[in-house]
């Protein structure tokens, strides 16, 4: 249990840790672990071209169906980076395959590797547990527990053993997730009696609070109107000085508005079976604008059918 | 210039189609109040006759003997107290914990091959219970553990009661838990909760109020349960009051068998024939009011997503 007995509560963690891996780059895995919960604001923006999460040669098969073929993607720190593409094209599958929720699918299976600061994801000594509360996830229909607002932000610090004061917690979490002013005064009320947007960033403050580094967001605004969807993005672009994120999302504007990277997949036609493969990963404006794949062009120009 | 009138009358024929099969329903549910009805008027009826007509002071005696002119009420009616409460406590945890397993930690597989054998058990007719829990459980179980107990005992009873409903509340609470929406495991799961820790902070909770309906339906089930007690239950002719599980004793449902099956003219010993009245009301009031309370939680557990 060598890595997983090193993914320790972020609480735990002494902050100092982070002066010593950055001046000795050449730590050993567990090191680099221990240091992943520093606060980024002790981030020099100098590190945005460092690579939390590294997918290579990744392969996912939901039994026999090859869903995802051979993707290498490096998620930057600090960056917003999108994954769009044509529906079934496996963008989700990617996405849950950097916390590992795709161990909870009973057949699928993933090969190739995650490495997440420098750990491989699917390393046999892992704990998945540890990994999710280090890389956040926000879903595509918001899902609050059926419980108060304050329990929903207050979850996953408690059962991560979070040992500071709570309610500060709660109020940095949700003062992050751009909440607080509209829910101050009603912390103890059903998070269901929250309209859908409040309630999208209510669980963005919910998996902020664990204190991850990567936010996975799963077209998080397909369910809320413009409005909703506008604060969203400008709380993206806010969290990405704290955080790295990854989007799924279908709409290229929002795309084109708020991210760093864009990688574009598509569903393989040349292969027996409906297989999805990166077409293409480069800074967002070169993907919209020159594109280096017809592929790319035609889907962003509306060409695709 | 012509106009041709339109019918927007339909088709007659469908029209009185559609009355019949109308009437046909209401009908069906028509007959099922009025058997209701009957029922309650013929209990209500006989139950008067007893309770205007009978020696007030022979309502609390020594024990329940209608025979002989002692209708002590308290009789039969703490037996089905004891006899119930045992038999939850042994329906409670095996039906909570085989609910639990089949919809959070069995495989597909697994719960497809159990889930059937769990319907099967729950119409096993309560007379081979009451076999084996005769002929079984009392021999090799509760006279081993107990020195004192009898071959008929309470406790053999109630765990051949605990026995019949246990399948009930498994199924039932199966149902709510699987109601929970997946969405709400996987935000646990993303927030890095153990399955234990979804399943008691956030299943468990959302289906609470199915739970408990289960449980309430599992309860009326036990009051209203006759063969096993009164095959097991000893005390067939009547019985001394007795809180004792250890000891014979008798509930409503028994109480109430046993002069219905009496093989002397029942009807001319005084008020015997109306005691079984008095106890048959007294048990509908009980269980009508088990079920409304039962029927309020499941409509609630509806109401919650
Ligand atoms: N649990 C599963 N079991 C079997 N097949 C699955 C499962 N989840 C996804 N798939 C298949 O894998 C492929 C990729 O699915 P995925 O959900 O990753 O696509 P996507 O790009 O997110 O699509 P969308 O834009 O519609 O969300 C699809 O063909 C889908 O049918
Ligand atoms: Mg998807």
């Amino acid at each position: 249990m060598t890595n997983a007995g090193d993914l320790r509560p972020p609480s735990t963690l002494p902050l100092d840790r982070q002066a010593t891996v950055q001046s000795s780059p050449k730590v050993s895995t567990a090191d680099t672990l221990a240091t992943v919960n520093a606060p980024a604001s002790s981030i020099s923006p100098s590190n945005t071209d460092e690579v939390v999460l590294d997918i290579t040669d990744l392969n996912v098969y939901y039994g026999d169906f090859h869903a995802v073929a051979d993707v290498s993607l490096p998620i930057r720190r600090n960056q917003i980076t999108a994954l769009i593409g044509p529906s079934g094209c496996g963008k989700s599958t990617v996405l849950r395959c950097c916390n590992r929720m795709n161990d909870l699918i009973e057949i699928a299976r993933v090969e190739g590797s995650v490495k997440y600061h420098g750990v491989d994801l699917y390393d046999q000594d892992v704990d998945p547990v540890e990994v999710r509360r280090r890389v956040g996830m926000v879903f595509q229909k918001p899902n609050p527990f059926p419980k108060s607002i304050y329990e929903n932000v207050a979850f996953g610090p408690k059962i991560g053993g979070f040992s500071g004061n709570l309610d500060d917690l709660v109020q940095e979490s949700l003062t992050k997730a751009a909440l607080w002013d509209e829910v101050k005064n009603k912390l103890s009320e059903s998070a269901f009696a929250l309209s859908g947007g409040q309630q999208q960033r209510l669980c963005i403050a919910r998996a902020i609070a664990t204190s991850p580094d990567v936010l996975l967001m799963d077209e998080p605004c397909s369910a809320l109107d413009p409005v909703a969807t506008f604060r969203i993005e400008e709380l993206m672009r806010d969290l990405k000085e704290e955080y790295s994120i990854v989007i799924v999302t279908h709409n290229m504007q929002q795309a084109a508005r708020v991210s760093d990277r864009t990688a574009f997949f598509t569903v393989d036609t040349d292969r027996s079976q409906r297989t999805g493969v990166l077409v293409e990963f480069d800074d967002t404006g070169t993907i919209f604008t020159k594109p280096t794949e017809q592929r790319t062009e035609d889907y962003i120009t509306g060409r695709f059918g | 210039m012509t106009t041709t009138t339109i019918s927007l009358s339909g088709n007659p024929k469908r029209h009185r189609r559609e009355r019949v099969v109308k009437r046909i329903f209401w009908a069906s549910a028509a007959v099922s109040v009025l058997i209701s009805a009957a029922i309650v008027m013929s209990l209500i009826g006989r139950a008067t006759t007893f309770f205007v007509e009978v020696d007030k002071s022979s309502l609390v005696d020594i024990g329940w003997f209608p025979r002989r002119g002692l209708y002590d009420l308290l009789t039969p009616l703490a037996g089905t107290v004891v006899v119930s409460l045992l038999a939850m406590f042994v329906a409670v945890p095996l039906g909570l914990g085989a609910a639990i397993y089949l919809s959070e930690f069995a495989r597909p597989r697994v719960r497809r091959f159990l889930k059937p054998i769990l319907e099967v058990l729950a119409g096993i007719p309560s007379v081979v219970i009451g076999f084996f829990a005769l002929t079984w459980l009392s021999p090799n179980l509760v006279q081993r553990v107990f020195d004192s107990a009898g071959i008929f005992s309470m406790l053999a009873a109630s765990i051949g009661v605990g026995i019949l409903i246990t399948p009930l509340i498994a199924s039932v609470s199966e149902d709510a838990l699987r109601a929970v929406p997946t969405s709400l495991r996987e935000a646990a799961f993303g927030l890095g909760a153990k399955r234990s820790e979804t399943v008691r902070k956030v299943v468990f909770p959302a289906a609470i109020s199915g739970i408990v309906a289960s449980m309430i339906l599992g309860l009326s089930r036990a009051i209203g349960e006759t063969m096993v007690m009164f095959m097991v239950g000893g005390a067939v002719g009547g019985g001394i009051r007795e809180l004792n599980p250890l000891r014979p004793g008798t509930t409503m449902t028994a109480a109430i068998a046993s002069v219905a099956t009496g093989s002397d003219q029942v009807v001319g010993e005084g008020l015997t024939f109306e005691s079984v009245f008095a106890l048959g009301f007294l048990l509908f009031v009980f269980t009508l009011v088990l079920n409304t309370v039962s029927d309020r939680f499941v409509r609630r557990a509806r109401e919650r997503y």
